[in-house]
């Protein structure tokens, strides 16, 4: 186990020092660095003094170990737009954007593994043709569309829901959560499907597709040999059998939410990191964007081995020190 | 009535897009308490389903279409879903072939033998956890205490269908189907199951219904025989009396093609032909295109079962003379 | 003895090529033969949209900005009809989405195209060779796929630019790595086989081994990864371009078009975003469900 943890995480760490490689020379090869590090408008004098205090007169890989040791201080700069720290300001956003990844997971684990279930149960019939079909349409929306229908419907023309924003908020250990407070939720309710829907059908894949399965399994059929209820063959038997695929690309596709939390959350003009991200991007705010960069991958590395984690947890089978080749 | 299990004329069959499949096509046995059987037969032959039939384990597109199921007096056929659940398990109990795949894999023991119990009885989890220990301990799995909390891929293949035994003999059973239960395993394993299997009986007095293509299996283990074929049975009697004096012609290609009763050097007897298609049986008797001894009216009218004295029957129009078998 | 076991087989059916018998087995779901047809005549619509769209809608002297915000139905000033009406600029959606659709065409086929010819070098390079070569080229790729799509295409138009072409060359890049898997997945299990032995055997060159008889042999599964990855592509695309990184605003695409239209959707202008989307999710639905038909008919385990 220990062994594991430590390989894995020197896993982690290669992999956020090979993105940090590129992130440094994308940022600092494709565009001279003066003027991705320089708000646009800085005049000649301060270029000059620039070079110097970013000790870009100093040799590439001289440069590279001090963006490396910058990173590990937690040190990516400052915001051109904002003035503050930006690893500050992502850390102020986070919260926004893993409160609604949070709650769109758990939407698609609530709505998905019981009508992937019936489908794959019923299979041939009406209902399981129709939830399948549904899930396919489910892939094919476009997310950002699905979002503007969305408030077109409920905020628009029934006006029953708040078209954006975060609302108000509770407030646990000086973190921000909408969940906490409940006229807050209101605001949480469409951004979190909109960015739920897409793996609300990628469950009910898995869970058809797992069902079906396990259904044609000799144990399946052992366990209702031995008399037990269908409730518990299908609870216990075959849920904790298909749990096992789900959590892993779930807890995969959690980076991916994150990620697209950039879409949905432009679209409703929830204040998390991925609306910092487009703003960033539009307003040129290059350090706020290697911050974001920074931290999303060596978020994605954490989920990774949280995964890892549950996934030896929930299969028996699987040894941590036998995984990870 | 002492019968633990009357089958009268069971009709069990499959509606496939391609036709429908009668697997099991009016089959008659019937056991008394502590009776052991084995059903004998080919692959397709309707065994197995015949098997899964008692159990009301048919799923669709199959079904049971006609005949009754008698277990201890009580008809199945027909009982809803809720009167099978209370069947299963408790008064029928059944082991399958791959004791690597009916154990679920992400399960402790433990957990599925418990639940077994706990299906049918509310007792306190402690009990039911002893009984569960105690069962273990008399299908020979050393130091059943602590591998009650191991997972089923921590045991060997022979192992694991001892498990599967304990668990069908958990709520004393009047009946246990075994389908094929030791195919999967090697040849010395093979053996040490059976002999489980036929003491546990014996001791409690639990009928059993053998299903094998294995005839050298069952010999030694069985007290009837009935063969199946093509959703039949063709020949029903004593173990030792269907042995030593088949009088199917079917039964006879099936005790010459195993390989001890030839003499060294000759080749294996084989029956000609394969085991018809149930989508397409051909009028008349089903094994007639593959006989040796087929005469015109095989082919035209399907045999009825006839009483061949000395608790045996048969649906043959032609038997085997008594001398035939030596 | 003989006639009777020839009575109890089936009747033989007609003879039938492989390829006949796999368009009678697609066409045996209703669903997959109406998804293929409207994918056929949304290409035939976008292939046509400069003869039938009713105005070009990316030559601004057409547009009459006295015609902004038509809503469906109605008439301009001169009396022309608008059948979804206009946009801000006073374009007519009818004509615009035409237009959307053919550029989510064309960069949808086109960037799946690139990426599968980068993909099938890089897979089968991998998995021909082997060893050093392998690791390195499926080292990236798996480093590439634990990122997703959306972020990496974003930060590489963030750096590129708007544009057209932009926008492929960032499709291309994110997509190029599924098809090596795929395609790698593929040729290792077929590389075990024996006909490849014949092949080297037979000391035929590299490149005749890998293309005549690697290749084709794993094409079943990349056809399916490609159908869907269009699909993914163009619901990309639209994605980006609705995020302002995406296609130049003088060529909405479809993202473009709804992009435009959420400005006006609290005043309760719905068509501007509402017609575009629709054809949208008509269009990746379709090529969804023939990619998901063509994936139960390709894939043996599924067969049964």
């Amino acid at each position: 186990m220990l062994a594991f943890l430590i390989r894995r995480i020197g896993q982690s760490l290669f992999v956020i020092l090979a993105m940090a490689a590129l992130v440094f020379l994308g940022v600092f090869f494709i565009g001279n660095p003066i003027d991705v590090l320089l708000a646009p408008d800085a005049d000649q004098a301060e270029r000059a003094e620039a070079i110097v205090r970013l000790g870009l007169d100093k040799p590439l890989w001289q440069q590279f170990f001090i963006f490396l040791a910058d990173l590990a201080r937690g040190d990516l700069g400052t915001s051109f737009v904002h003035g503050t720290s930006a690893v500050g300001l992502i850390f102020e956003r986070l919260p926004a954007t893993m409160e609604l990844a949070f709650v769109a997971l758990v939407l698609a684990v609530v709505v998905g593994i019981p009508l992937g279930v019936i489908a794959g149960l019923k299979s041939e019939g009406f209902a399981g043709r129709s939830i399948m079909t549904g899930s396919i349409v489910g892939f094919s929306l476009p997310n950002f569309w699905f979002g503007i229908m969305l408030i077109l419907f409920f905020a628009v023309t029934l006006q029953w829901l708040p078209a954006g924003g975060r609302g108000p908020t509770g407030s646990l250990f000086g973190i921000e959560l909408s969940l906490l407070n409940p006229a807050g939720w209101p605001n949480l309710l469409m951004p979190a499907l909109t960015l739920a829907i897409y793996k609300v059908s990628l469950v009910i894949r898995l869970a058809y597709s797992g069902t079906r399965e396990a259904m044609l399994q000799d144990y399946v059929r052992f366990a209702r040999a031995k008399g037990l209820s269908r409730r518990r063959i299908l609870g216990v038997h075959v849920l904790k059998n298909i749990l096992i695929p789900i959590v892993t690309v779930l807890g995969l596709e959690l980076g991916s939410m994150i990620a697209f939390a950039v879409v949905t959350e432009s679209v409703f003009a929830w204040p998390g990191i991925g609306k910092l991200l487009i703003d960033s991007i539009g307003r040129l705010d290059r350090p706020v964007i290697v911050a974001y960069l920074m931290i999303v991958v060596a978020l994605f590395a954490v989920i990774n081995l949280v995964v890892d984690i549950l996934y030896s947890v929930l299969d028996p089978r699987v040894r941590l020190s036998d995984t990870g080749n | 009535m002492s019968a633990v299990l009357e089958v009268h004329d069971l009709k069990a069959h499959f509606f496939t897009r391609r036709g429908v499949i009668a697997a099991v096509d009016g089959v008659d046995f019937s056991l008394e308490r502590g009776e052991v059987m084995g059903l004998v037969g080919e692959s397709g032959s309707g065994k197995t389903v015949t098997g899964l039939s008692i159990l009301g384990l048919i799923d669709p597109p199959g079904r049971i279409v006609a005949g009754s199921i008698r277990l201890a007096g009580q008809e199945l056929v027909g009982a809803s879903e809720e009167e099978w659940r209370m069947i299963r398990g408790r008064k029928v109990a059944m082991i399958f072939q791959d004791p690597m795949m009916t154990l679920n894999p992400v399960l402790r023991i433990d957990t599925q033998m418990m639940e077994a119990i706990l299906a049918h009885e509310a007792i306190p989890q402690e009990a039911a956890r002893q009984r569960c220990r105690d069962a273990l301990g008399r299908v020979g799995i050393p130091s059943p205490n602590e591998r009650l909390s191991a997972y089923p891929h921590q045991f060997s293949g022979g192992m694991r269908q001892r498990v599967a035994i304990a668990i069908a003999l958990l709520n004393n059973p009047e009946l246990i189907i075994a389908d094929e239960p030791t195919t999967a395993l090697d040849v010395t394993i093979q053996a040490q199951i059976v002999a489980q299997v036929q003491k546990l009986a014996a001791e409690m007095g639990t009928a059993v219904v053998w299903v094998t293509h294995d005839l050298a299996v069952v010999s030694g283990l069985a007290d009837k025989l009935a063969v199946m074929y093509a959703g039949r049975i063709v020949e029903e009697g004593p173990t030792a009396d269907v042995l030593n004096r088949p009088m199917h012609p079917y039964t006879l290609g099936l005790l010459n093609s195993l390989p001890v009763r030839n003499p060294r050097g000759r080749p294996l007897n084989q029956i000609p032909g394969a085991a018809p298609s149930l989508l397409a049986l051909p009028p008349g008797c089903p094994f007639a295109p593959r006989c040796i001894r087929a005469v015109d009216i095989c082919r035209q009218v399907a045999p009825a079962e006839t009483d061949a004295g000395n608790a045996r029957r048969l649906r043959c129009y032609n038997p085997l003379p008594a001398a035939e078998a030596a | 003895m003989a006639d009777v076991s020839i009575k109890g087989t089936l009747p033989r059916d007609q003879v039938e090529t492989p390829f006949a018998r796999f368009v009678a087995d697609y066409c045996s779901s209703w669903l997959a033969v109406a998804a293929l047809v409207v994918v056929v005549v949304l290409i035939t619509l976008s292939a046509l949209a400069p003869w039938i769209a009713p105005q070009n809608p990316y030559d601004l002297t057409q547009l009459s900005i006295f015609d902004n915000m038509l809503a469906p139905g109605e008439r301009s000033m001169e009396g022309k009809l608008y059948l979804l009406g206009t946009d801000d600029q006073g374009r007519d959606m009818l004509s615009a989405m035409f237009y959307g659709l053919k550029l989510s065409f064309f960069v949808g086929i086109v960037s799946t195209a690139v990426a599968l010819a980068i993909g099938i070098a890089a897979g089968i390079t991998a998995a021909y060779f082997g060893g050093r070569i392998d690791t390195v080229i499926m080292r990236f790729v798996d480093l590439q796929l634990s990122f997703p799509a959306i972020l990496i295409a974003l930060i590489l138009l963030a750096l590129l630019g708007k544009g057209v072409d932009k926008v492929i060359i960032a499709l291309v890049a994110v997509q190029w790595a599924y098809y090596a898997r795929t395609i790698r997945g593929g040729a290792l299990v077929e590389r075990q086989r024996e006909y490849i032995d014949a092949a080297r055997n037979l000391a035929l060159p590299s490149h005749r081994i890998i293309f005549r008889h690697l290749l084709p042999n794993c094409l079943p599964p990349l056809v399916v990864v490609a159908t869907i990855q269009v699909a993914h592509a163009i619901s990309l695309e639209a994605t980006l371009s609705f995020l302002g990184v995406g296609v130049p605003i003088t060529e909405p695409s479809l993202g473009l078009l709804i992009s435009n239209g959420y400005k006006y959707i609290l005043s309760g202008k719905y068509w501007i975003s509402v017609y575009p989307g629709l054809l949208l999710l008509l269009t990746i639905l379709a090529i969804n469900l023939v990619g998901d038909r063509l994936r139960d008919l390709l894939n043996p385990r599924l067969k049964a």
